[in-house]
């Protein structure tokens, strides 16, 4: 079967929210995302304008597989950050455990400035993940249940 | 692997669309895309060559509606078929929550296909996953075409675990959307099984 479900339940969404605006601020960053690894958005802080967050978070996950790949190829374990500079607007990406950290950033703000400051966020983030993963193993039956309760035409409905 | 989050009452799913080169992975996509409504789709992004053969994936995000007051969104991707892809679609498969494998009905096919879902099974294995117990479902595809090996036989030869088999013209978009739902529908149902 496929892997376990990550449920974020209301408390670690909004901690994870509050990481990534004080990241946000102390990095002068343009928006920060939290993304899973295989690349579904978990959260994010910021401008986004009219960009399309989906399809940003997969591109950012697919970008981290193809150099952590990469990475072995050459004898690395993998590369901890990645980074794309741009014209006018930047990408940072660090790399915790099974999610990317990401911050978007301009000439406001400077890379060391953001690898800086990622790096401190990135302890608290890690805690709050470590959380929702021990919390994804151990739902309790009322949170489950809600799912148990989805029946054929619930999901039937999603195609008519 | 699914994302489910109580704050934004959203359900994410990852599939993915796995099959030999050229056999219409991403006209599947395609299809989806250009018959969807916008407000329930983002943009598909191809990571294609200047040939257009997919080069690491495609993806859309796709909105299906809400179960229970839960947003479900699938995210489909497609791997590159080519062969010598094959480190880009053992990527791909990561966190997956079910896979549609399109075959290629063509007689000449046959062998790309085999060797294909050969190298699924192989993939699967290596991201820890099992191809018996994910949810899975098999697509026959270009039945339109007059070389085509006869159902039955592509189906004795290509079924695994008695998965749904759909009958498929990806270009006109027959069997597209039912085998969407298929597989869609399994991933609930193993979401539900908790």
């Amino acid at each position: 079967m496929a892997e376990a479900p990550v449920v974020i339940n209301e408390e670690n969404f909004r901690r994870i929210k509050s990481s990534l605006a004080q990241l946000c601020v102390a990095c002068r960053a343009r928006v920060v995302f939290l993304v899973d690894r295989d690349g579904q958005p978990i959260a994010f802080h910021g401008d986004i304008g009219d960009m399309d967050t989906t399809s940003f978070s997969s591109l950012a996950a697919g970008n981290v597989a193809a150099t952590s790949s990469m990475a072995k190829l050459i004898g690395e374990d993998e590369f901890p950050a990645v980074v794309h500079e741009g014209e006018r607007e930047s990408i940072f990406i660090s790399v915790i455990g099974r999610s990317l950290l990401v911050v978007v950033f301009d000439e406001r703000s400077t890379l060391s400035l953001v690898k800086l400051r990622t790096k401190k966020v990135s302890f608290e983030v890690a805690k709050i993940l470590e959380d929702i993963a021990y919390s994804s193993a151990n739902q309790s039956l009322n949170e489950t249940s809600f799912f148990a309760e989805i029946t054929d035409d619930d999901i039937d409905s999603l195609f008519t | 692997m699914t994302f489910i989050n109580y704050a934004s009452r959203e359900i994410n799913c990852k599939i993915v669309y796995y099959g030999p080169g050229l056999c219409g992975k991403t006209t599947n996509l395609q299809y989806i895309y250009d018959s969807t409504a916008p407000q329930a789709k983002g943009k598909l992004i191809s990571l294609a060559t200047e040939t257009d053969r997919t080069l690491f994936f495609d993806f859309m995000p796709l909105e299906l509606g809400t179960v229970r007051g839960f947003k479900t969104r699938f995210h489909l991707y497609t791997v590159p078929g080519q062969v010598y892809y094959d480190a880009s679609r053992k990527l791909i498969l990561k966190g997956v929550d079910g896979v549609v494998f399109v075959a290629d009905s063509q007689e000449e096919r046959m062998d790309a296909n085999i060797e294909s879902l050969y190298n699924l099974e192989e993939n699967l294995q290596s991201q820890g996953f099992d191809l018996m117990k994910i949810p899975y479902v098999l697509q026959l595809n270009k039945r339109d075409l007059p070389n085509v090996i006869p159902v039955d036989e592509l189906t004795a030869e290509l079924q695994k675990k008695g998965e749904p088999v759909f009958d498929a013209v990806a270009t006109e978009g027959d069997g597209v959307f039912d085998t969407l739902k298929a597989v869609a529908k399994q991933v609930l149902t193993e979401l539900r099984k908790g």
